[in-house]
C-alpha cells in the first residue's frame, strides 16, 4: 500500500515534470532550439492565473481565469519569439541556450516585483481536498494533474503526426531551406510554437499551483524537467511524458528508500547516466550524420 | 594605421603583433603592478575580484571560446579547485605546492568527466554540464569528512618563503599574488593559442567535419580543451576561497557557472579581452546598481533578483545587438577608425547557416 501511495504521488508531480518538458520537446521539435525560461513561463503562467483569480487581485472566477492566463501567455510566447528570438534566427543553438537562460532570469525579477517574492497558493477548485480510493489517498489536483497531462500530451501528438501545421513544424525543424521552399512560413511557424508551448507552460503552472503554494523561484523546476525531457528523449512528446514519470517516481522512493543526501542526487545521476549511454534518450530518433 | 608587413610564417603567431602592442600591454602590467599605491585597500579588493572572475573567464573560454563547447557546470569545477588547494594546505603542503597542484587535480578530473562528456555536443553537453554542477552540491554535502560539508572551511593565510598573504589584513599582498597568477594564466592561454593545438582547438569550434577531414582527433581535442579549461577554472577557484575567506556547498552553485558562462559572452566570445570586460561588468555590476538604487529610491529598500534580472537583461541586449560582446564592439570602433574613411556597413556582417537536423521525425 505505501508503495501504491508513493507511486500515486510520483506520478502527479511526474505528470508536471512531463508538462514541463512537454514545453521544450515542442520547441525543439520544431525549432531545434531549446528553452531554459520553459520552467520560468511556467511559473510566470501561474502567476498570471493567481494574479487574475485571488481575491486579493483580481478575483476574477477560475474558469474564466484560467483560460484567459493560457491565451496571454501563448500571445506572449508569440511576441517574445517576434520580437526576440527572431533575430536569433541563423545563429547557433548556444546563443538560444544563453538568451533562454537570461530571459528565465528576467522573469524570475519581473514576477518578484509584481508578485512578491512570498509563497502564495491560488484558490483553485481542483484544490478541493484529497479522497480515499482502497486506503490510497488521492489529491483532487493530482488526479486533475494525471488526466490534464495524458490528454494534453496525446491531442499534441496526434497535432504534430496529423494535422498541416504540425506538419509544417516538422519540417521546419528538419530544413528550413527546404521547407521554405515548400512554401511553409517558417519564422511565422516557429512564432507559432513559441505561443504553443506558452500555452502548454500556462497549463502547467495552473496545474502545478494547484497542487502547492509557489513563489518566483519555482521556475527552478524546469531543471527537473530538463532531466525528463533528456531522458525521455528531446524531439518525442510521448518520451516527455515518460520522462517525467521517470523522474517523478523516482524521486519518492529514492527520498523512501535512500539514506538522506543521497535522494535528491537521483534523477541528475540518472540524467547523466542517460546522457552517457544514450544520449540521445530513451526514445531515441537520430541517426549518426554521415559525411 | 598600422601595416603589418608579414616576411614569414612565423609573424602569424607572435606573441605581439608589432613593437606598439608589446609597449601597451607593457604599460598595462606596469599600472597594474603600482595599483596598490594608487587607490585605497577597498578599490584593491574589488580589483582582485575582477582579476579573479578574469581568470576563471579565461578558463571557461577555453572550453565555450575556442573549442565551441558550451559549460554551464564550471561551477563545480571552480568548488574542486578551491576545496582541493584549501585541502592539500591543511595536508601541509605549502601554497607554491599545493595552489598548481590543486589545478593540475582539477585538470586531470576534468579531462576524466569529459571523456563521457564529449561525446555529447551542444545542448546535450549544456545539460550534463548543468547536472554535474547540481551534483557538486550535494557531492560536497556528501563528503562531509573532507569538506566539511554545510559548515563549510575557512582559508588559511598563504604562506610564500615567509611573506604571510591574507586577503583582509595584506590585500596588496594578495593582489599582487593574483595578478602574478593572472598574468601567467593569459600567458599560458595565448601560448597554446599560438600552438598547432589552439588552431585545433578553431577548427573543431568552426566545424568538426571539416577538423576531421585535416586530421585533428576531435575527441582527444575536446578532452584537451576541457582539461586545460579546468585547470585554469580551479586555479580561479582556489583564489576565490582566499578572497572569500570562508566557503561551503552554496558558495559555488549553479549560478555561479550561468554567470560565468553570461561574463564570457557579454565580454565577447573566443577573446582573452573578452574573459577582462566580463570580469570588470560582473565584478562591478552589484557596485553600480546599489548606488544606482541608492540615488534613485533611497537606501534601504531591497529588491530581491536586482543583480540577475538586470544581468539577464543587459545580456539580452547584447545577444541581440551585439553578439561579439564588449570586445567585439570595441574592434569595430578601433577599426572604423583605423580604416577611416573607407570603413563599410556590413563589414562584419554574419553569415546565417539555415538549419538542418539530424533527427528523422
Amino acid at each position: 500500500m505505501e508503495v501504491l501511495q508513493l507511486l500515486v504521488s510520483g506520478l502527479a508531480n511526474g505528470c508536471v515534470y512531463g508538462l514541463i518538458a512537454l514545453g521544450f520537446v515542442l520547441i525543439y521539435k520544431a525549432t531545434e532550439q531549446v528553452n531554459f525560461a520553459q520552467g520560468d513561463f511556467m511559473m510566470l503562467g501561474a502567476f498570471i492565473t493567481l494574479g487574475l483569480t485571488n481575491a486579493h487581485y483580481m478575483g476574477l472566477p477560475f474558469w474564466v481565469a484560467a483560460p484567459l492566463a493560457i491565451a496571454i501567455m501563448a500571445v506572449l510566447g508569440y511576441l517574445l519569439d517576434f520580437f526576440v528570438l527572431r533575430h536569433l534566427f541563423g545563429q547557433s543553438q548556444t546563443a538560444v541556450v544563453i538568451l533562454t537562460i537570461a530571459l528565465g532570469f528576467v522573469i524570475r525579477f519581473i514576477a518578484g516585483l509584481i508578485w512578491t517574492h512570498e509563497p502564495q497558493t491560488l484558490e483553485s477548485p481542483l484544490a478541493i481536498g484529497d479522497f480515499n480510493v482502497g486506503g490510497v489517498v488521492l489529491g483532487m489536483a493530482d488526479v486533475a494533474v494525471i488526466v490534464v497531462t495524458v490528454l494534453l500530451t496525446f491531442f499534441l501528438f496526434q497535432f504534430f503526426q496529423r494535422t498541416k501545421l504540425g506538419l509544417a513544424m516538422q519540417a521546419a525543424s528538419q530544413n528550413q531551406m527546404a521547407a521554405y521552399f515548400m512554401g511553409i512560413p517558417v519564422k511565422r511557424v516557429q512564432g507559432m510554437i513559441w505561443g504553443l508551448s506558452g500555452a502548454v507552460a500556462a497549463v502547467a503552472g495552473i496545474l502545478f499551483a494547484s497542487k502547492g503554494a509557489i513563489d518566483p523561484n519555482a521556475g527552478l523546476l524546469g531543471i527537473k524537467a530538463f532531466a525528463a525531457a533528456v531522458i525521455g528523449g528531446f524531439g518525442s512528446l510521448p518520451g516527455a511524458l515518460m520522462g517525467g514519470l521517470i523522474v517523478g517516481v523516482i524521486e519518492p522512493f529514492a527520498s523512501r528508500y535512500f539514506p538522506a543526501g543521497y535522494s535528491q542526487i537521483a534523477p541528475y545521476a540518472l540524467l547523466l547516466f542517460v546522457l552517457v549511454f544514450r544520449p540521445h534518450g530513451l526514445f531515441s530518433q537520430v541517426r549518426t550524420k554521415k559525411v | 594605421m598600422r601595416i603589418h608587413f608579414k616576411t614569414s610564417y612565423e609573424h602569424d603567431i607572435r606573441l605581439f603583433p608589432d613593437w606598439w602592442s608589446f609597449f601597451v600591454y607593457a604599460i598595462l602590467i606596469a599600472i597594474a603592478v603600482v595599483l596598490p599605491w594608487l587607490i585605497d585597500d577597498f578599490f584593491i579588493g574589488e580589483v582582485t575580484n575582477v582579476l579573479i572572475w578574469a581568470i576563471a573567464g579565461l578558463g571557461l573560454m577555453m572550453l565555450t571560446g575556442q573549442t565551441g563547447q558550451a559549460s554551464l557546470g564550471h561551477a563545480a569545477f571552480l568548488a574542486l579547485g578551491c576545496y582541493s588547494c584549501i585541502i592539500f594546505m591543511e595536508q601541509g603542503l605549502p601554497f607554491l605546492i599545493a595552489f598548481p597542484a590543486a589545478g593540475v587535480l582539477t585538470g586531470v578530473i576534468g579531462t576524466i568527466i569529459a571523456i563521457p562528456a564529449i561525446r555529447l555536443h551542444g545542448i546535450y553537453l549544456a545539460i550534463a554540464t548543468m547536472a554535474i554542477s547540481i551534483l557538486a552540491d550535494d557531492i560536497i554535502v556528501l563528503m562531509e569528512p573532507i569538506t566539511n560539508g554545510v559548515s563549510g572551511k575557512f582559508a588559511p593565510v598563504i604562506n610564500i618563503f615567509g611573506i604571510e598573504i591574507e586577503r583582509w589584513t595584506t590585500p596588496d599582498r594578495f593582489y599582487w599574488l593574483v595578478l602574478a597568477v593572472t598574468i601567467i594564466c593569459t600567458l599560458i592561454y595565448r601560448n597554446i593559442l599560438r600552438s598547432p593545438l589552439g588552431r585545433a582547438f578553431a577548427a573543431v569550434r568552426d566545424s568538426e567535419v571539416s577538423a576531421t577531414a585535416m586530421g585533428i582527433h576531435i575527441s582527444r581535442t575536446k578532452a584537451i580543451a576541457f582539461g586545460f579549461s579546468c585547470a585554469i577554472t580551479g586555479l580561479a577557484g582556489a583564489l576565490m576561497g582566499f578572497y572569500a575567506g570562508a566557503f561551503n556547498n552554496e558558495t559555488f552553485s549553479i549560478v555561479i557557472s550561468i554567470t560565468l558562462l553570461m561574463m564570457i559572452v557579454i565580454g565577447g566570445l573566443g577573446s582573452i579581452h573578452g574573459a577582462f570586460f566580463g570580469a570588470v561588468v560582473v565584478a562591478f555590476l552589484p557596485q553600480f546598481l546599489s548606488i544606482a538604487k541608492e540615488t534613485v529610491i533611497g537606501g534601504g529598500v531591497a529588491i530581491p533578483g536586482l543583480e540577475t534580472g538586470v544581468f539577464g537583461m543587459i545580456l539580452i541586449l547584447f545577444i541581440l545587438f551585439e553578439p561579439m560582446g564588449i570586445y567585439g564592439r570595441w574592434m569595430k570602433i578601433r577599426i572604423w577608425f583605423e580604416l577611416f574613411p573607407f570603413a563599410r556597413k556590413d563589414m562584419f556582417k554574419r553569415q546565417k547557416s539555415y538549419l538542418k537536423t539530424e533527427r528523422l521525425r
